[in-house]
């Protein structure tokens, strides 16, 4: 079956100024050569610090900035190349979902007036458009009679699920999320990712889902993309990347990732990464983690690592690859007995 | 057991608003002992900054703090400006969330840290209070540290800049170290290099720390023992064993239960109803009654404030109604 969203070759330069009329200018090299594919109805999670991508990469294949070079074929149209009109007519199914439910609502418009923009844009509001404003509210689980307030009378929690129902209201096909829950309190997050694991299983729409955080990840990826300095390191089906991690950056990232269990946590020999990511300006050659790697030898600054399956059963940017499981407090079996709560999963959501 | 460092009794926090008083804190009372992490955790709104701002009486002019809080025989909330200005820096060191905005863009990294000694001993000259900065920084785990000293704030990385704040934070080297959110807006690997630091600091300073944080994992890694803050009030308290290991307030549980595990066999979490109230208008009886699974409405429940009373196991307090019939199924959840 052909994939949803097919990214190949994906680059990305920004120019950072310096040298008169641009003439010397210097690269910012946000996103070099990111390949993935999103298949419909699946989630493909992309995780990484700052600084290695993964917002840039999401904003190329909404079709919000031109991109250097690449594809990003969506359902055999390339975004990236895409007329104006036909771009236009892509925004229907493919539609995105901000970090900061704060900055991404117009606080002047009442909640139904956002939700109903994208359907008036595209010419749907007369027929019916006021009852799927309603639809779309009960869907993300908000009372629709509060169709005429405002942002400012909602939480945090609840301005991202009107951000969710406005992004659902064309029914697209994918939704690109970037870093949807960091910005809520914690007790506020799992709501919002039962809601997200809840609309795929009914609509079967495909989520592009950034995050820094890889508990979330783990928990709603099928598929995973790890980013170092605008590269993927390591990819692969989800438990495959959690279970064998075989990239030293995927293995540090997963190491870092604090438990909450204080055993655990005392007796857990964490992988601590020397320095800081180096600069996007001037990354290093060869392979641009090996100034942190404690595998680094000399081939890794002149040979870059192609990502290829290196026999750890899915593709690894690294010469030195080897899987190491149970490097992540995740992978913690004390966790599995941790207390549940009896009857707070099955209490509606109280607004 | 020593005798405590640092006590807080019954501080109360308000803030007057057009839409009513806020409840910042509420009746908060806890001890730091010397050489311990105590860790305070909560959500937004919870009080827990505004707890650790208190003690240093950091809070604005418009706060009305009542309470005593004392450190080192004196009450830190009567205490006269000169004597706390001299307490604040020196005895106690603060290490704040923003680093960026902590540091003054203005002045080298190195000055603002040789400043900071030199407010507290007079008679350092600044050649001397200079090669303490360096040496700070170098202690930090800041590389070249003489060329860093010479910087500014903008010149280092998010990582550096709070490496170079918990420099300024131990440098007279404090007896307490409060720590607001210190890994919150920093990268996974980069926060595992400053929990890392801030323990190696801690062993060699054997100062006392209180951390303040919304995240458990944090905790775990670095508290001995662990406050549980919700709107305003403390929920639970004792050794973070006990706590994370065995829960005893619904609203922890809750918390802990609502993280990913790895045993997870669907794609949902366990999530706690509801939202956290607002400070002007929490609700009566026990904060948490709205949100709570187990609550028997209006009694207990919606009637009295619970206290926070130990459990009969020891090492723990909770303050909750229900936490007598609610001990028993839940008990050694944690299998450690």
């Amino acid at each position: 079956m052909t994939p949803l969203l097919a990214v190949e070759d994906l680059v990305k330069h920004f120019p950072a100024g310096g040298g008169l009329f641009g003439r010397h200018a210097r690269q910012v090299h946000a996103v070099c050569g990111v390949s993935f594919e999103v298949g419909r109805g699946e989630t493909l999670g992309i995780v990484g610090e700052s600084g290695c991508g993964k917002s840039t990469t999401a904003r190329l294949v909404l079709g919000l900035m031109p991109a250097t070079s690449g594809t990003a074929r969506f359902d055999d149209v390339d975004v990236l190349t895409a007329k104006p009109k036909a771009l236009r007519a892509l925004r229907r199914r493919l539609q995105m979902v901000a970090q900061d439910p704060y900055a991404s609502l117009d606080p002047q418009m009442t909640v139904g007036a956002s939700i109903a923009e994208p359907l008036r844009i595209h010419g749907l509001y007369r027929k019916g458009g006021k009852d799927r404003v309603r639809e779309l509210m009960t869907l993300v689980e908000l009372d629709p009679d509060h169709v005429t307030r405002y942002p400012h009378q909602f939480s945090g929690g609840q301005r991202q699920r009107v951000g969710i129902a406005r992004a659902l209201a064309l029914q697209p096909e994918l939704l690109v999320l970037d870093e949807p829950i960091s910005s809520l309190d914690v007790s506020i997050q799992a709501g919002v990712i039962n809601l997200l694991a809840d609309l795929q299983e009914r609509l079967g729409v495909a989520y592009v889902f950034i995050a820094h955080d890889l508990s979330v990840i783990r928990l709603i990826s099928h598929k995973v993309v790890v980013m170092y300095l605008g590269k993927v390191v390591e990819s692969g089906l989800r438990d495959d990347v959690f279970d064998r991690p075989s990239h030293p950056y995927t293995q540090a990232l997963l190491s870092a990732m604090p438990s909450a269990n204080p055993v655990a946590e005392r007796a857990r020999a964490r992988i601590l990464l020397p320095g800081d990511v180096p600069s996007p300006l001037d990354p290093p050659s060869g392979c641009r983690f090996r100034t942190r790697c404690w595998k680094a030898q000399d081939v890794c600054a002149v040979e870059e690592p192609a990502l290829v399956d290196r026999g750890q059963g899915h593709p690894v940017a690294c010469h030195f690859a080897e899987a190491a499981p149970q490097v992540s407090g995740l992978a913690d079996p004390a966790r599995q007995d941790a207390p549940d709560l009896p009857n707070a999963a099955g209490l509606p959501f109280a607004p | 057991m020593a005798e405590p460092l640092l006590t807080v009794e019954d501080l109360r926090v308000q803030f007057r608003t057009d839409h009513g008083v806020v409840k910042a804190a509420d009746g908060v009372s806890f001890s730091v002992f010397p050489d311990e992490v105590l860790g305070i955790v909560g959500e937004s709104g919870s009080g827990k900054t505004v707890t650790a701002l208190s003690v240093l009486r950091l809070l604005p002019p418009t706060a009305r703090v009542t309470g005593r809080v004392t450190f080192g025989g004196r009450d830190m909330l009567a205490l006269p400006a000169a004597e706390l200005r001299a307490i604040r820096g020196d005895r106690v060191g603060l290490i704040f969330q923003d680093a960026l905005a902590a540091l003054n863009p203005l002045h080298r990294v190195g000055k603002q840290i040789a400043e900071a000694v030199r407010v507290h001993h007079h008679g350092t000259s600044r050649d001397d209070a200079w090669k303490r900065a360096v040496e700070l920084l170098g202690l930090v785990g800041i590389p070249t540290p003489e060329e860093r000293a010479r910087q500014y704030p903008h010149e280092f990385s998010g990582g550096m800049r709070q490496r170079a704040m918990i420099a300024m934070a131990i440098a007279n080297d404090p007896d307490v170290l409060i720590a607001d959110e210190p890994t919150t807006a920093l990268d996974v690997t980069t926060q595992a290099q400053i929990l890392e630091l801030l323990k190696d600091v801690r062993r060699r300073t054997r100062s006392a720390l209180i951390l303040i944080t919304h995240d458990f994992g944090v905790i775990a890694g670095v508290a001995d023992r662990v406050l549980v803050m919700y709107a305003g009030k403390v929920v639970e308290s004792g050794t973070v064993d006990e706590v994370l290991l065995r829960p005893a307030h619904p609203y922890t549980r809750g918390l802990i239960a609502s993280m990913p595990r790895v045993a997870q066999e669907t794609r949902h979490l366990v999530r706690i109803a509801g939202q956290p109230p607002s400070l002007v208008d929490v609700p009566a009886g026990c904060p948490f009654h709205p949100r709570c699974p187990h609550a028997r409405t209006p009694d207990p429940c919606a009637g009295a404030v619970p206290q926070l009373l130990p459990t009969p196991g020891g090492g723990h307090a909770v303050a909750c109604h229900l936490s007598d019939e609610l001990a028993d199924p839940l008990a050694e959840l944690g299998t450690a």
